[in-house]
């Protein structure tokens, strides 16, 4: 590995050669202001409120886009850099409606920070930012121009990470604005509502869609009961919010929140994972034996069925008609469980935590009705639900920890990994194997599908059939899989496919700040806790043998089938070049 | 008294642009044949030797530009003739194209035999859409006569011409977003690096000259008296194409030698100003170019000593304001074309160009306080440092120059 000798302000430092001079400074402790730069994109050089002075160069370069040479000396405390910086901030500050205090991104955003940083007290431009309608018309992503700062950010994430580029910049100069084709609504375009624009936004532009007024109003309801699910990927991200080691697992503390702000039941989805699992194995091993549509690709990620309705349709027999894990809580929480507990389920409210913008979606789709009364309620992403235990002023790091509630508060393993891309297929290897070969799994790890790779691949040899399965994360690599299909070169049995990088903690709906490093961490919790727990594999988790004892008899029964499995549509295209 | 000569333009009137047959009538291709005797090295020396600098605006040694190109790895490569040709007040190129297509063409091939190129992309601008058919003609011709497309005169290398029209952006004249443009992409400017040498159009290296550069290459070659290099001094060899217009009696484009003063272009070959007004300013090298006063006329046009005072020669541009304008109006204008042209992607120029117009305006109206001055001048300095692309880095130009000649028009009176 090249080294280079450098200086900044005059502090001598060895860096790798091809470092940008803002990374080098990250290692002497030096944060260069920064607003489009993001450490999983490429450079776009945009915002230039990173220019810095390089001895013997006539111009200011920009610290983001420019490597490191040998003898570099950088200044990033010179009159003309501060100058510089500070102009560029009141320069996008005049054209911001500063209206911070009622932003959703209030004290959580990168140009508030840098205003903040810069003791910007007294704005010598006038603002010329014109009030511009907010863009409210789907259930997952809110747009407000007003506050865009024209990074790209959100450009390159639709762009490069998923493949979708369903918004981009239009119009130049001071006309420019990042929008959609043809200025439609996100859902009427090629967005899948991943929200993955909505995590890399440096400010309040992208949000997503607010509704924790909604849980605080029901959970005001005396007359209803209020019940809430949580999303495996959940309890390793909450804890970014409240300054806790990323990838902190927060389970107990997340039980006590959920308590003390008043939900009546506090459930697990690690058990709903399960039961997913229950149904899907059975679904593959049945089109395995009796010649059923292969590959199956799982259909647990909305943004990912989104893609597949928009635009790739015909393939959509692919997909395992199980539903999601919080859409197979939904029925078993409004029937089996108010059953139970002797509620009628018109009071009945259920709410889910998702790290998720899609979800929201998905919650509303007819689907996941019956007459056209959804089975979940409301879905809240994580950053919502990190709203609303501020909201109540707890002190959350310091919350003892509690259990989730029965009869819905076992989760195994395989459930806990459904947070991860390559979760979803090894908790339902570990099932397919046993329940298909009576014998029992001796390595419950399956190695080659964890981590970032874009697609993994993993072998099984079930009693002499060799099984090939794939695991893709984001769209574009997803795309990759469907143009095989399509081509007829694909030769994968079983797909799991998951919209976001990372898979689900690395959701569209998770804290701010998500980056890849920060996936790790929290794959690397997840994959931790499941190693911890007594039960590793879905059909061991006794509260979903009970389940089926009590109530649906067996995986892909009569009324299995009619609760906890659903069937997606084509979604036609304006133009279709096929 | 016309210190006008044919050089670039030698071929201007002597022979039918619609015909091949008639360009090589008067020697043409003999350059290119001449060319594909040469070693690629020596020819890219022989401009060098001539001291030949980029005429687009830039001024970067075309000698060592090609010898570059030739050096950099690749299968294949691309060469890029600009002819986009934004900067207002900016005409020479059209005249080349017009009086000269086969020249033009010729140059490419022997730039494409030089730096080991296979295509060749003539990005010309929307507004010479009519000069499409005779450039597309003169094209085929030469494809025809076997002098473009595989095995040309039978030395085993091949290269092949493909015309292209912008859209009607000034920034498309900046190489990266030229190169986007004729990608089918949004024509905006990327950072650099990667650099076009090494990455440019399809990602292949690149090589990007202007209409006029490629001009003097066959002429250069043919040059066996040496007049070329007898021309000028210094570090302002040879002659080269000015393109002069505003208020002056025959605004044109002239061909002459380095060291010819402004007077004399202004007085002489333009005819001096209408009316016989009197002159306010000149600004050189287009919009994005740097104004003087009455001062400079006595200054040779040379790189040199237009920089001693002050401007550079960049396009070649000489636009001349009489005393109906004045310095303020004048400057107001240049804003009104850089808003309107800016890409919009990197803060400075997008903000910058907005603010320094409003603040304009105010000055225009007598609003202005001294503290908007120090902000216009502020905003300016940063857009030159700090921009992403020559478009912000030089949009100020003007501004910032005029403060320096024309102190009175920033003086809004009284201390704060």
């Amino acid at each position: 590995m090249e080294m280079v000798n450098i200086t900044i302000n005059n502090i001598p430092l060895q860096v790798e050669k091809g470092t940008k001079i803002i990374e080098a400074a990250k290692k002497i402790n030096i944060d260069i202001p920064h607003l489009c730069y993001h450490p999983d994109q490429r450079v776009k050089a945009h915002c230039r409120i990173c220019s810095v002075e390089v001895v013997g160069k006539r111009r200011l370069l920009a610290a983001c886009s420019t490597d490191v040479w040998e003898g570099m000396e950088v200044h990033t405390d010179t009159p003309i850099v501060k100058d510089t910086q500070v102009g560029i901030l009141q320069l996008i500050l005049a054209d911001h409606d500063q209206n911070c205090l009622s932003c959703p991104r209030n004290q959580n955003c990168d140009l508030q920070k840098l205003c903040s940083r810069f003791n910007i007290q007294n704005p010598p431009l006038p603002n010329i930012n014109k009030p511009q309608p907010i863009i409210d018309t789907n259930p997952s992503i809110v747009r407000d121009p007003a506050k865009c700062i024209k990074c790209g950010r959100c450009i390159r994430a639709c762009k490069d990470v998923q493949g979708i580029a369903a918004l981009t910049y239009a119009n130049r100069s001071d006309k420019i604005v990042v929008t959609t084709a043809y200025n439609k609504p996100m859902e009427d375009t090629d967005c899948i509502l991943c929200g993955q624009c909505s995590l890399v936004c440096p400010t309040g532009a992208i949000v997503e869609k607010d509704d924790t007024q909604k849980v605080l109003d029901v959970l005001l309801d005396p007359t209803k009961h209020v019940v809430v699910q949580v999303a495996p990927s959940i309890r390793v991200s909450l804890g970014d919010a409240f300054n806790l080691p990323k990838g902190a697992l927060v389970t107990g503390q997340m039980v006590t929140a959920l308590k003390m702000l008043g939900f009546d039941r506090v459930f697990d989805t690690n058990f709903a994972a399960d039961l997913t699992i229950m149904e899907e194995g059975a679904e593959f091993i049945d089109r395995l034996q009796h010649g059923g549509k292969l590959p199956m690709i799982t259909s647990c990620s909305p943004g990912w069925v989104n893609f597949i309705e928009k635009h790739y349709g015909n393939y959509i027999d692919h997909l395992s008609s199980t539903k999601s894990p919080m859409s197979i809580f939904g029925p078993v929480m409004k029937i089996y469980y108010a059953q139970k507990a002797g509620i009628d389920p018109k009071d009945m409210v259920t709410v889910s935590i998702m790290p998720c913008t899609a979800k929201k979606f998905e919650a509303a789709r007819p689907e996941m009705k019956k007459d056209g009364t959804p089975y979940v309620d409301i879905v809240l992403t994580t950053r919502e639900l990190t709203k609303l235990i501020k909201y109540v002023g707890l002190n959350f790091e310091n919350l003892t920890e509690s259990e989730f509630d029965s009869p819905h508060s076992i989760g195994s393993g395989a459930g806990a990994i459904f947070g991860n891309t390559g979760g979803v297929m090894e908790a339902a290897l570990r099932t397919v194997y046993e329940k298909f070969t009576g014998k029992t799994l001796e390595k419950l790890e399956f190695e080659s599908v964890r981590g970032l790779d874009g697609i993994k691949e993993a072998t099984l040899n079930l009693e002499g059939t060799e099984v090939r399965v794939a695991v893709a994360h984001t769209l574009k690599n997803a795309r990759t899989i469907m143009e095989q299909i399509k081509a007829g070169t694909c030769n994968y049995h079983f797909i799991e496919i998951m919209a976001c990088p990372g898979g689900c903690i690395g959701g569209g709906g998770q804290p701010i700040g998500t980056t890849n490093a920060i996936r790790r961490e929290r794959m690397a919790a997840l994959y931790e806790l499941d190693r911890k727990l007594p039960y590793r594999k879905s059909h061991e988790n006794p509260e979903i043998i009970a389940l089926y004892d009590e109530f649906f008899g067996k995986p892909a029964s009569q009324k299995a089938h009619e609760l906890l499995h659903t069937h997606y549509h084509k979604i036609k295209k304006e133009y279709e070049f096929e | 008294m016309s210190n006008e000569i044919r050089f670039i333009t030698k071929n201007f009137h002597e022979y039918d642009t619609s015909s091949i047959d008639s360009y090589i009538g008067i020697g043409g291709f003999k350059a290119l044949q001449k060319a594909v005797s040469m070693d690629g090295e020596d020819i890219a020396s022989l401009i060098a030797k001539a001291g030949v600098k980029g005429r687009g605006g830039a001024a970067y040694d075309m000698g060592r530009k090609w010898s570059q190109a030739r050096a950099v790895p690749g299968e294949r490569k691309v060469i890029i003739c600009n002819a986009d040709e934004g900067e207002p007040c900016t005409f020479k190129d059209r005249e080349l194209i017009s009086n000269d297509p086969f020249n033009l063409i010729e140059s490419m091939i022997i730039a494409g035999y030089t730096v080991r190129a296979q295509d060749g992309y003539i990005y010309m601008r929307e507004e010479y859409s009519h000069l499409r058919p005779l450039l597309q003609k003169a094209i085929h011709q030469t494809e025809a006569k076997g002098f473009l497309g595989k095995n040309i005169l039978g030395r085993g290398f091949e290269f092949n011409i493909h015309l292209y029209s912008g859209a009607g952006a000034y920034v498309c004249g900046e190489g990266t977003a030229l190169i986007r443009s004729i990608e089918g992409k949004a024509g905006r400017p990327r950072m650099k690096p990667p650099f076009i040498k090494q990455s440019g159009l399809f990602a292949l290296p690149t090589c990007v000259n202007n209409v006029e550069s490629l001009s003097i290459v066959p002429h250069l070659l043919l040059d066996e008296k040496n007049f070329y290099i007898s021309q000028g001094s210094g570090e302002s060899i040879g002659t080269k194409l000015v393109s002069v217009g505003g208020n002056v009696r025959h605004p044109g484009v002239f061909e002459i030698p380095f060291g010819t003063t402004v007077r004399e272009i202004i007085y002489n070959l333009a005819g001096g100003l209408q009316d016989d007004r009197k002159l306010r300013l000149i600004q050189f090298g287009g919009a994005s170019g740097k104004i003087a006063n009455s001062d400079i006329l006595d200054t040779p046009y040379t790189y040199e000593d237009l920089k001693k005072s002050g401007v550079t020669v960049g396009s070649g541009a000489i636009l001349v304001i009489d005393d109906r304008t004045s310095v303020l109006d004048f400057l107001r204008i240049t804003q009104e074309f850089f808003s309107h042209e800016s890409c919009g992607q990197c803060t400075p120029c997008r903000e910058g160009n907005l603010h320094i117009k409003l603040l304009l305006n105010k000055l225009a109206k007598g609003e202005a306080k001294h503290r908007d001055i120090d902000t216009l001048t502020k905003i300016a300095k940063i857009m030159t440092m700090s921009s992403l692309c020559g478009l912000g880095e030089s949009a100020q130009n003007a501004l910032l120059s005029a403060m320096r000649v024309f102190p009175e028009t920033f003086d809004v009176g009284g201390a704060e």
